[in-house]
Order: structure tokens, then sequence, then C-alpha cells
């Protein structure tokens, strides 16, 4: 991205000025560097999204910020019902509510390095992942709605998990106002074998170690100290939020003149919040949230599963879960007067501050845990959120590293096994049913993810809390 | 420009850089040709097509206002057949009569081992859609979220 075309507000933040159909500003926080190197795409896209009716303050986008379809990756922008705002498909994603979230394991890296050969082979065969993978759960119709109803807490009650899970679940694993009438017939049809699997692409599970702490104070409110291993799982609502996304997009597309908007571009399809549609998705995104949700809670109940077998006595509690393709209602203060918002946050988390009441009760005094996936290569990240950072993007912070090339360049560069053998000799094991998968997932074709939290903290959107490196990964 | 192209008669698809996608585009002497291209190249973001046999059929439909919002309703059905059967294809024929599609797709069930199928696709995207003739060839074309 072509430097000149922004305002520096400071070194980790650039203002897009509103000008043309803009409604409001752009607002990229990102070092020098990570802007540079942003595709112009990025541009377009932040601009776009600020030319969308009743958007508030400003169009966001974080450090990892890439190019999306309509919204970018890495963007947030809130819309109010009162002024004409309106929800965006694809402002959330196809894969709705993809989020991550770590297990603790309450042993050492010592302790579990004699059994990580064992214990990623456990792991492999228990999890379903790649293309084409089904899972063990199959829902009736009944089962299927009271599932998209009931999240993460539905997933509890069948016997996958633990009900103290879902107090470090966000939402306590239960997104409210789920429509499950509103998610058509095929999308649960497409659902049907895959609850409970991981999927493909840059999705995985992961056993890792934490390599550094960066704030004491608040790694023991999160309960991680240097050599911890935990466990983190990155995963969204499969094929139901997939093809939920699809429905919905077409939908808004088609029906955007009779709601009287003016699109820039098709790709940036909406509908009003106070819409039959708008509602209609809302209900339906929801209930894609609550998949996503269940899915990762079965997939935990998984993992407990692997562990017993390789490492009995176990328990493997939550940390935290944390989603990065959501729009939710929220109140914030807009020129001194608590509004109910709409934030559209995709390839965003959630980094809510000390103090908020939506921020779990163990954690509340020191902000959100904020669950950053990097690569099986290099690292991961606990981030807190701060109080700072709900007046610089309604609370929100990265989610991960980003790509920094694309699937086809990444397997011209590097060969699959390669990359196995190459990490295999660094001590990290990975586990994939697909070394062209494996290829197209080079560390090497993501951004430094250091740089990209390194550079979410010095903005002020959230603060570094842990380091965490890869042992270990299934790779769907 | 990235290509993995596979010339087949007067057909080509090609696949263009998308930071965190993957653009799709076929290009034929028909826009049904065109179509059966693209839908070529979203096959071949998850797997080596020479790797899939055409063996069994199954009949796609779909309808839409115009041109390019039909390209995105075909490339969803064959991902919607794809995820709901466990198959992958690597054979396609589509007829285009107005606003309608009919369209066959002929692959086989996914084998991890034989196919090592790197991703799946979860949707056509209406980003880089475009669907235009230039000096006789068409160009059916839009970036698939994966």
């Amino acid at each position: 991205m072509d430097l000149t075309l922004l305002e520096p507000i400071s070194d980790v933040a650039w203002r897009i000025p509103a000008a043309g159909p803009m409604r409001v500003p752009g607002v990229i926080y990102a070092t020098r560097e990570l802007i540079e190197a942003m595709d112009h795409k990025v541009y377009e896209q932040v601009v776009g999204v600020a030319t969308l009716p009743g958007i508030q303050r400003a169009s966001y986008a974080m450090p990892d910020a890439h190019w999306g379809y309509g919204f970018p990756i890495g963007g947030v922008a809130a819309f109010d019902p009162d002024r004409g705002g309106v929800v965006s498909a694809g402002g959330v994603g196809f894969d709705i509510s993809c989020g991550v979230r770590t297990l603790y394991t309450g042993l050492t890296r010592e302790q579990v390095l004699p059994r990580l050969r064992p214990l990623v082979d456990a792991l492999f065969a228990k999890v379903p992942a790649g293309v084409g993978s089904r899972g063990k759960v199959h829902l009736s119709p009944q089962g299927m709605d009271a599932m998209l109803a009931g999240g993460a807490s539905w997933a509890v009650g069948e016997g996958y998990g633990r009900p103290d899970d879902l107090a470090r679940t966000e939402e306590h694993g239960r997104m409210a106002g789920a429509d499950p009438d509103a998610v058509s017939a095929r999308a649960k049809q497409r659902q049907q074998d895959e609850m409970g699997t991981l999927g493909s692409g840059n999705h995985y599970l992961e056993v890792q170690a934490v390599a550094q702490i960066y704030d004491e104070t608040v790694a023991k409110a999160f309960g991680l100290a240097v050599d911890d291993v935990v466990v983190s799982i990155h995963c969204g609502s499969r094929g139901l939020g997939h093809q939920i996304g699809t429905e919905f997009l077409r939908e808004m597309v088609t029906r955007a003149p009779e709601h009287g908007l003016t699109l820039p571009d098709r790709e940036l399809a909406c509908a009003p919040l106070r819409s039959d549609l708008g509602r209609r998705y809302l209900g339906a995104m929801r209930a894609g949230i609550n998949c996503a949700l269940a899915n990762r809670q079965i997939i935990t109940h998984l993992v407990r599963e692997a562990f017993a077998r390789v490492l009995p006595g176990v328990e493997l509690p939550l940390l935290y879960d944390v989603s990065h393709n959501t729009c939710k209602e929220e109140p914030h203060e807009v020129d001194g007067e608590t509004r109910r918002l709409f934030v559209h946050r995709k390839g965003a988390t959630r980094a809510f501050g000390p103090g908020h009441t939506d921020v779990a009760e163990p954690f509340r005094a020191v902000g959100q845990p904020v669950l950053i996936g990097g690569t099986m290569g290099t690292a991961s990240y606990v981030l807190a959120g701060t109080a700072s950072g709900m007046d610089l993007a309604w609370g929100s912070a990265c989610h991960g590293a980003g790509r920094a090339m694309s699937r086809h360049a990444a397997t011209r560069r590097w060969r699959g096994r390669q990359v196995v053998d190459e990490l295999a000799a660094r001590g990290i094991l990975v586990r994939s049913p697909s070394l062209r998968g494996v290829a197209e997932e080079a560390p090497g074709a993501y951004k430094d993810v250091g740089a990209v939290a390194d550079a979410a903290e010095r903005a002020g959107l959230a603060r570094r809390v842990a380091r965490l490196e890869p042992l270990a990964c299934v790779k769907g | 420009m990235v290509t993995g192209a596979r010339t087949a008669g007067e057909c080509r698809w090609e696949h263009f850089p998308h930071e965190a996608d993957v653009g799709v585009r076929g290009i034929g002497p028909t826009p049904a040709a065109a179509f059966e291209a693209a839908a070529l190249a979203m096959t071949a973001a998850v797997a080596d097509l020479e790797a899939i046999r055409p063996r069994t059929r199954v009949i796609v439909a779909a309808r839409a206002p115009d041109p390019e919002l039909l390209l995105v309703e075909w490339l969803n059905a064959l991902v919607f057949e794809m995820a709901t059967r466990r198959m992958l294809f690597s054979r396609f024929a589509v007829r285009i009569t107005g606003d309608r599609l009919e369209g066959e797709a002929w692959g086989e069930p996914v084998d991890a081992a034989r196919h090592g199928p790197a991703v799946e696709v979860k949707g056509a995207t209406y980003t880089a859609l475009r669907v235009a003739e230039e000096d006789g060839a068409w160009t059916a074309q839009c970036v698939v979220d994966v």
C-alpha cells in the first residue's frame, strides 16, 4: 500500500481522510513496514466499508489486515440501527465465528516432550481433519436445531466437555438471539457430517509451549508461566457457516435495490439492520456462532480423549475461547452517549478491556484474553484487551499473522515434505492429510506474527502477555 | 499473473493471485465453456485434476438474473455437491439458456491418500467477479474463499 495515501496519526496509526462517498474516515493500525507490505486492495476495501450506511466513527483495519472479500480481513466496523445502519454477510465472512480456543495441560515442556510423538499421533487419529473428513456426531433435525440454539452449552449437555468450560467461552458458550429457523435446510444438510471436524486450510490443532512472558501480572491472572504446555484449536462453523454466508450474500446482493442501497461494489452487499433480511441474517449468523462454539467444544472433548490415552490424568481445563468472524450487538460510547452498535469483526478478535462486564470473571480485572494464531513454525500470542482499545476500534485487536503470499506462490516455493522435515529437524512434529496443504501453509507464507502483535500493543489495541511456540501441529 | 493452466481445446483455466484466498478464471469460446473452465480452476485449487477420476455424474442447476451472478451460483452449486457428497469433480458440462444453467459434473468420492486435497472451498464470492467477452474469448472469474 502506498503510504502517501495515508495521513499519519502516530507511527502505528494512519488515517484515510473521508472523501467522496465515504461517510467516515478509514483508520489502519499498523507500522510503516506492515502497511507497505499490505496489498492496495486493503486500502480499497477499507474505503469501501466507509461508504456503507450507518457506519460509526471510522472503518478500521488491524495490523494483520489483508485483502478479503467486501471487508478486508482484519476489518472492524460498527453500524447504528438508529442511523440506517446495515449488517453485511461479507463483513462477517463465510467461516462464521471462526476462532481460537486454548486449553491448559498443567504440564511443562519437559514433561510433554518425551510423549510428544504418540500424543500428536493420537490427536491426529482422534480429531477428523482435512477435506472430506467426517465427524462422529450425527444430529437429528431436532438435535441440529438444539445445537444451533445452544452452542457449546448444548455440547456440554450432550456430554462433550464440562460445565466449567462455558464460563471461559465468549457469550458463556451460547450466543443469544440465534434463530435455527432462519438457517436453510441446505445449510443444515452441509453440516450433517461435520460436527467435531477441524476443517482444512489455515485451521489447526497445536500443542504449544509458553516461550516468553511479557506481562507477569496478567500472565499470572491468565494462568500462564514459561514452559507451560497448552493446546490451541483454530476452526469455525464448518459447512453450516459457509452455506449461511453463501446464501445471505446472494440475497443481500440481489435485494440491495429494494432496500435503497447503492453499493460501490457487489462484494459490499448488505441489508439494513432494521429489515426482514437483516434480522433473518442476524438470527442465522448467531446460529452459526453457536455451531462454531459447539464444534470447538466437541473437538475439546476429543482432545481430552486423546490426551487420556497418552498422558492419563491430564484434565485440560479451558483458558479461553475467542471468535474472530462475527457481528455482535454491543453498547459503546459515541458522542458522549451509549449506543447499541452492531460491530463487525472480520478476521479481528474482540479485545475488551479491564472492568468490562462481558469479560469472563477470572479475567475481568486485567482484560480479556486475546488468542492470536500464528504459524506452525513460528509462534502464537496471547494478548490482553485494554481500556484504550475500547475507543480505538470498539475493543478489537488482530487475529493472526495474515498471509504474505498466495497459496499458489507458496507451493511454488516449498514442497510439503520439505516443510514437514525442516520443522521436524527443529523438533516440531506436523501431521496432515495433505502435503500440498502443508506447503500452502508454510510458515514463510505468512507475515511476521511478532511484528503484528508488537504493532497491536504499540497501537494500544491490546497488550502482549505471552508468546507460544509450536511443539506439534495437526493441520487440516 | 500466477497460472496453473491446463489447455483443453480452446478452453483454459488459470488461478489469479489473491492474498488469503484463490482467484479462479475460466476462458473459452462461449460463456458456457468459460464456466466449465472456471469450475476446473476451482477444483484445481483443491487437488490435482489429473488424480480425480470422472466416474460418477452429478447434475446441478442454477438460476440468476445476470451472467456474473450465474457464475457464482454455478460454482456455489458445485461447492455444495462437493461438501455434501464428499466428492471431487474433474469434468464439467454447462448449458446456459437465458437466466438458467444446467450443468453436469463428473467425479469420484474424496480419497485423502490419492487426492491429497489441500483445502476445501467454502464458497464463491463477488470479489473480482467478471464474465465478459474480449476478442472472441469469454472470461468467467471470481475469488473463491478457501
